[in-house]
């Protein structure tokens, strides 16, 4: 019986569905994501971690702006900008929004060519992925000199609570770090693709792996979290 | 399994469905630029910014991150979790609510 039940790993149960085949593989000998490989688990568990830190920020934010009693600024008052003579409300948070969503789906895209083993297409949606997050920091750059410009510190601020810059700095600094080191891996992932590391399998030069594609994937993973992150982010402390 | 089998191969979709995604979460993110630009206020404000926020979210989690096509085991290692943010998120408001009230009945005006 023990026997059979060492041997017989890969076979032992029907495909089971719903809950039932959760409960099945978290009870299983070796693997508990079926499947799955541990690099793409990984990073859904490092992802997991990054959600975690990401909402004490914005939940240290919130205590910040709902215990106050001094008036927290508006937004959208606050990140208007004058382009032509007209004065547009939160105009450069929207337009950082859209190029992060591009650089998302451009992402998606070079995720589909790379399993498709489209080395060239992948390289350079990758690339094109890159360009748009270092222009995302480009423009969060420029937020930053212009609210510093106008007098925003982390411990006061022209215009109410004091908090709204160190939680601005603290949040947006955090989130623009995360896009800074994602184009830094989407580059080195690129040249891995563009060099064909992953058609010939060629070995990581930390972890002496096989290259596979699923790197592409992994790397997406991450660059698609940084997207997600600014969706909450938008919404939260630019919207609300 | 179709999930086994998206997996052997990686995954494969059509491109079509990423562009249909990718012009949707313009599309929401247009729409809550718009609550701002039009200057809602109050409840409709508060509950559209957080419509807006979830779908694309969801979107962005189920299609751009595959997790609609992931195995079910990893989904909920995933997901599950998060709900103790929500914890911490209402123990917090609670808190803040504590706060406010002893700032303002402590060092409001006219004490």
């Amino acid at each position: 019986m023990a026997e059979q039940a060492v041997t017989d790993t890969t076979h032992t149960y029907p495909e089971a569905s719903g809950l039932r085949s959760i409960a099945a593989d978290f009870s299983s000998d070796r693997q508990a994501f079926r499947d799955v490989s541990w690099g793409k688990a990984m990073m859904w568990i490092f992802l997991l971690s990054d959600t975690f830190v990401f909402s004490c920020f914005l939940i240290s934010y919130m205590t910040a702006r709902m215990s106050t009693t001094v008036p927290w600024p508006n937004a959208s008052e606050v990140f208007a900008l004058t382009i032509g003579g007209v004065t547009l409300p939160l105009i450069l948070i929207a337009i950082m929004t859209f190029v992060l969503i591009s650089s998302s789906g451009t992402m998606a895209m070079a995720v589909n060519f790379a399993y498709r083993r489209d080395r060239r297409k992948t390289a350079i949606l990758m690339l094109v992925t890159a360009l748009l997050g270092a222009a995302f920091v480009g423009m969060q750059a420029f937020e930053w000199s212009k609210l510093i410009h106008e007098g925003v510190r982390p411990w006061s601020n022209p215009w109410g609570a004091a908090q709204f810059g160190s939680s601005f700095f603290m949040i947006t600094g955090f989130h623009g770090t995360h896009v800074s080191f994602g184009v830094l891996f989407l580059l080195i992932v690129a040249r891995k693709v563009w060099r064909g590391d992953y058609d010939q399998e060629r070995k990581g030069f930390f972890t002496s792996r096989r290259g596979k594609y699923e790197a592409v994937e992994i790397m997406g993973l991450y660059w698609h979290f940084v997207d997600l992150v600014w969706v909450f982010i938008f919404a939260f402390f630019y919207l609300w | 399994m179709a999930q086994a089998s998206a997996h052997n191969q990686g995954q494969q979709h059509p491109i079509r469905l990423y562009l249909v995604v990718w012009i949707w979460l313009f599309v929401l993110s247009a729409c809550s630029y718009f609550v701002d630009y039009f200057q809602f206020e109050g409840l409709p404000r508060y509950s559209l910014i957080l419509v807006f926020m979830m779908l694309k979210a969801g979107l962005i989690i189920a299609v751009f991150m595959h997790m609609a096509w992931e195995r079910l085991s990893l989904v909920y290692a995933i997901l599950v979790p998060i709900s103790a943010v929500l914890v911490f998120v209402a123990i917090m408001v609670l808190e803040s609510d504590y706060t406010l009230l002893s700032r303002v009945s402590f060092f409001g005006p006219g004490t």
